[in-house]
């Protein structure tokens, strides 16, 4: 559950990363690639390779979607729709992979942010992922 | 058995050599009793973990975090027997605290994060997937006991 505290946080801190989505998000998904090489699967369509326009391009959607919802997390249903059905019904990625990616966009944020990301920014910032991620795999079936 | 090339054992004896256990050990409990409260139901004789200043400052759970660092460091001492090196650890999580295994991933993943915001970009995609190896093989060792 998240607080009326830690929801203004959170968009607080998203606002301020909008201007680095690029960065952050191909960042993120090139951590998870190296820890999880499964994920990979997903991408076999695309140039994933470090600082390529594919990454850069796909890490800047996924940050401006995470900025988007974070600015009235009450309506995540309703904000991420479009997305839900995306997910669901073309790209299908195993929402076990949500949580890899949340993981290493934690470990983005800490690289980013250093002790500026200390343990309440952490803590809700990884409860805001978790929902994030949940929303988006409500139309999986 | 794990197998370790040169180069990860590099990464993890130079991540480790730059760490300060004193102020990385209290710094990564206490993110885990912070962003995982549940976990704090193994701490109850600790004192005050009213809210996240009072855990920071908390000098019984520094201590034990400090603690925690140094037991890591027998892992990083033992690459190659991380198994047996935490045998006994094991057995004590198990049969006297009553841990559950799942909790040493969460206190892996603070630990990460913390080293990260440490580093900062010389905690490159590459030095991660190296030290969440060896978080992972240390998660296992001490989870290997359990029955």
């Amino acid at each position: 559950m998240l607080s009326k505290k830690e929801k203004k946080l959170i968009a607080e801190i998203w606002d301020r990363l909008k201007h680095v989505a690029e960065h952050i998000g191909s960042d993120a998904l090139l951590r998870m690639f190296a820890s999880y090489p499964g994920t990979k699967t997903y991408f076999s369509h695309l140039d994933i390779s470090p600082g390529s326009e594919h990454l850069l391009s796909h890490g800047k959607k996924i940050v401006l979607a995470i900025a988007e919802g974070s600015k009235d997390i009450s309506q995540l249903t309703v904000t991420l729709a479009p997305l839900q059905t995306l997910h669901a019904y073309q790209l299908r990625i195993d929402p076990t992979n949500f949580k890899l990616f949340s993981h290493c966009m934690l470990v983005s944020l800490a690289v980013y942010m250093g002790e500026d990301f200390d343990p309440v920014a952490h803590a809700a910032m990884d409860k805001y992922l978790s929902a994030f991620a949940a929303v988006l795999a409500e139309k999986y079936r | 058995m794990v197998e370790w090339t040169e180069q990860e054992r590099d990464i993890i004896n130079s991540i480790f050599s730059s760490l300060d256990y004193e102020d990385i050990g209290p710094k990564a409990l206490s993110r885990c009793l912070i962003v995982y409260p549940w976990t704090q139901r193994y701490f109850g004789g600790f004192g005050n973990l009213y809210n996240a200043n009072a855990i920071k400052s908390n000098p019984m759970i520094a201590a034990h975090g400090i603690r925690v660092l140094h037991g890591l460091d027998r892992a990083v001492k033992n690459m190659d027997n991380i198994k047996a090196t935490y045998a006994e650890l094991s057995v004590l999580h198990s049969e006297k605290l009553h841990v559950d295994p799942d909790n040493f991933k969460l206190l892996a993943d603070c630990l990460t994060i913390v080293i990260a915001a440490k580093l900062g970009s010389a905690f490159t995609p590459e030095v991660q997937a190296t030290f969440q190896k060896f978080v992972a093989v240390v998660v296992s060792a001490l989870g290997r006991q359990y029955h």
